[in-house]
């Protein structure tokens, strides 16, 4: 198996979400994870889909993805070629002794300190999904006591955008 | 997109229109807007306020069935047998609801269909209220798309937008739910509305190089088959499919689907691939060197245990819809676009092949698979002594009546006996529910087949226990003048799950003799027993003319008689041997090549070739 990042431009509908989790869980494909939200264009929505798939089964999903009818494109991005991040929140568990060297970790990773209690600290940090993870096992044994992530966003490289022709198909068609 | 857009249908209405109305005069307006002659529902509350205008409507004919399924499989027997949109109406909740089967059968089978119903206001979306059901959500997995409306000057659009989606590319049913206050709100009725569908765009043009390597496949194979599937007549394409047939020489089966898309009687014709396909056909596409597949799926019905399905063959895969190349066999020539215009392009490509220079030569194939043909011609053991078989029986009618006549067909054994004994020469003529397999299919197709081509002769041939699933349709046949002929193949039981219990479950026949009461073991004789109900009293009931046919003497007589009555629907109660079987048979989950020509009989495949 392997991982692929989809980003998947959708008319931005109600149920449109819907349809793309069901057509998921129809056809027996696994999302690892799930991002949605507004575009420069505010009748374009983008999902940023990771699924975990053989190179196979990923032509059938982006197959049966461009058969609903309220997908408008969809790119698959090469990892070499696009900057992807993922957002954490997370509540470590810190005393006056372990704050300094929380803060610590906090500054190695170019993370920030977004919140301080007597006895935790909650931790703003974004990234690849290899820096967050590197984070949280050097965050681990402190204590963790509440974690919260983001799905993974992810744009190209360079000039090129991938919404361009898509928003003039849509002007077209309004 | 654009051009989608632009192509809105636009029959009907000529110049653009603006009028006010409410919404639901505004639905039946698009309804008519987009050439809408014949429909099938039922109405309640949520959809009540629509039901008022198409009461003053003069172009539409809406036909009241007894239940929502039958409205769902009319509108689809209706758009097999004439190609147009098929439409049914129902309620919210369990109107809604009673579509589900319907709607997922036009999904397996690519039926263009539209099903508009009516919602609980919009104000009451998601409350629970009285008969609300998300249907929108439960047939988002079964329509090829739906839609919600809750702005009534949204109806023309969406109305537009359904009838297109459903009718291009791959066919498929549509879905309008629409909010009760909006059917009474006031709105603006415009005509011809634009088209919003910026992710909608079928291909239909195939690529000209993939048809140049398909055609020089076809002409290099020494084991080709043209594996041809119900998209061949969808599109049309049967006379572009013909000529590419002759012009190669190659041989062609027709998929459950394709029946129809290319005469039984012509020679080339090796008859259906499949779980009861023809010896001939089967093994033909086991042993083949090319699939040359045309609007055809690869489904499980036709493979067999995918691994071993056709091995030594290299795959040609022309289909509209790109996610079935490659869904279940790899393709080595992928082809997307409409089945006509593929064929019309291969037909010259092949031309070209053979012009230059290029010829083909299979004739050691036909040797082989006349030789197939011959020795496993499909046929039937006869019914023990003065008892009917109904391969007997099918075979008869379909002498009788011909090839010019629609049949539809339920599901089960009675399906399959009419898919290898009746004679198909002719695209369109030939109804089933293949993909989804839905018991009592056929009365109701039926229905909406005579609905669209009234001047046809129109036969359901149905099996006792799907007769069961939806006669009441009947009735609405007999107040309709809808006047179909429907042959009850009755042999006392569920015959295609029976036959699973003969051959796989140590003949223990649970729970399927239909007609015997709890202390019936299945075995003894008569299994027909109490026969309850009565189908000649339960037709009679329902308008019908009932006629009954035990005897193999009285079998044409009976046939004839019914082909006189045409001022009713005529039921005719066969009374056929219970232990038929369908014959070929490819187990399910094992291989093709483990075809069998009839109970314990496994053909000699001529090994050599391996």
């Amino acid at each position: 198996m392997s991982k692929h990042t989809l980003s998947v431009l959708v008319e931005n509908k109600p149920g449109v979400l819907a349809r793309i989790a069901a057509l998921f869980s129809r056809r027996g494909f696994n999302i690892d994870s799930l991002a949605v939200g507004p575009t420069e264009h505010p009748d374009i929505s983008r999902m940023t889909i990771v699924v975990n798939v053989e190179d196979l089964p990923l032509e059938q999903v982006t197959k049966q993805l461009n058969k609903l009818v309220n997908v408008i494109k969809i790119v698959e991005l090469d990892p070499d070629a696009a900057v992807r991040r993922e957002l954490v929140l997370v509540k470590v568990r810190a005393d006056s002794e372990t704050r300094s060297q929380i803060t610590e970790i906090v500054q190695l990773f170019r993370a920030k300190t977004v919140d301080v209690s007597p006895d935790a600290v909650t931790v703003e940090a974004t990234g690849s999904s290899d820096k967050l993870e590197a984070m949280l096992k050097m965050l681990e044994p402190y204590g963790i006591k509440e974690l919260v992530q983001s799905g993974m966003v992810a744009v190209g490289r360079g000039a090129r955008s991938i919404t361009d022709r898509s928003l003039r198909a849509l002007d077209r068609s309004a | 997109m654009t051009e989608q857009a632009a192509a809105a249908p636009q029959r009907g209405e000529t110049s653009p229109v603006a009028e006010p109305m409410t919404g639901a005069q505004s639905l039946i307006r698009s309804l008519e807007a987009v050439g809408v002659e014949t429909m099938f529902g039922l109405p309640g509350g949520a959809i009540l306020p629509a039901y008022d205008p198409l009461m003053d409507s003069v172009k539409v004919r809406h036909i009241l069935v007894r239940h929502e399924q039958g409205a769902g499989h009319a509108a689809t027997g209706y758009a097999q047998a004439t190609g147009k949109v098929g439409v049914c109406m129902a309620t919210s909740g369990p109107g809604a609801t009673n579509l589900v089967t319907p709607i997922a059968d036009a999904y397996m089978d690519s039926v263009p269909i539209v099903a508009i119903t009516g919602q609980v206001a919009s104000a009451a979306i998601g409350t629970d209220a009285f008969q609300e059901a998300d249907i929108c959500g439960i047939t988002m997995p079964i329509t090829k798309h739906n839609f919600l409306v809750t702005d009534p000057a949204e109806i023309p659009r969406v109305i537009s937008e359904a009838f297109h989606i459903a009718a291009t590319g791959r066919p498929g049913p549509v879905l309008v739910d629409i909010a009760k206050d909006a059917l009474q709100a006031r709105t603006v009725f415009r005509w011809p509305p634009e088209h919003q569908l910026p992710g909608y765009r079928p291909v239909t043009k195939p690529h000209a190089k993939q048809i140049r390597e398909a055609a020089r496949l076809l002409t290099s194979a020494k084991r080709p088959v043209l594996y041809i599937g119900g998209g061949v007549i969808k599109s049309g394409a049967t006379a572009e499919l013909r000529i590419l047939a002759e012009l190669t020489g190659a041989p062609v089966v027709t998929t459950l689907m394709a029946l129809g898309a290319f005469p039984d009687s012509h020679d080339q014709h090796l008859g259906m691939p499949g779980m009861h396909g023809s010896v001939a056909a089967v093994t033909a596409l086991q042993k083949a060197d090319l699939l040359f597949a045309v609007g055809t799926r690869f489904d499980d019905r036709v493979t067999g245990r995918l691994d071993t399905f056709a091995p030594h063959a290299r795959i040609v895969h022309a289909d509209i819809d790109p996610a079935e190349i490659g869904k279940n066999r790899t393709a080595d020539v992928p082809i997307v676009g409409d089945a006509r215009e593929i064929l019309a392009d291969l037909i010259q490509a092949v031309q070209a092949e053979f012009a230059s220079g290029t010829a083909t030569d299979y004739a050691e194939w036909w040797q082989q698979l006349n030789s197939w043909r011959k020795t496993y011609p499909v046929g039937y053991d006869a019914a023990p002594d003065n008892m009917l078989s109904p391969q007997q029986v099918i075979e008869r009618i379909g002498q009788l009546v011909g090839p010019d006549a629609i049949y539809a067909a339920g599901v089960g054994q009675h399906q399959m006996w009419a898919s290898q004994f009746l004679s198909f020469e002719k695209p369109a003529t030939w109804l089933n529910s293949g993909g989804a397999g839905t018991m009592g299919y056929a009365v109701p197709a039926a229905m909406g087949a005579k609905a669209g081509m009234p001047d046809t002769p129109v036969w359901a041939i149905d099996g006792d226990g799907c007769f069961q699933m939806t006669n009441q349709e009947l009735v609405t046949c007999a107040l309709n003048n809808i006047p179909i002929k429907v042959a009850v193949i009755n042999n006392g039981s569920l015959g295609m799950v029976r036959q699973w219990q003969t051959l796989f479950y140590e003949q223990r026949y649970s729970n399927t003799v239909l007609h015997s009461g709890p202390e019936h073991d299945g075995v003894a004789q008569p299994a027909q027993g109490t026969r309850i109900p009565d189908f000649v009293k339960l037709s009679e009931a329902m308008g019908c003319v009932g006629l009954r046919c035990e005897r193999p003497e009285d079998l044409d007589a009976v046939i004839q008689q019914a082909m006189a009555i045409n001022d009713a629907p005529v039921v005719i109660d066969f009374i056929v041997h219970q232990d038929a079987m369908v014959w070929p048979m490819v187990a399910a989950g094992t291989s093709n090549d483990e075809i069998l020509a009839a109970r314990d009989v496994r053909p000699d495949f001529g090994d050599q070739l391996d």
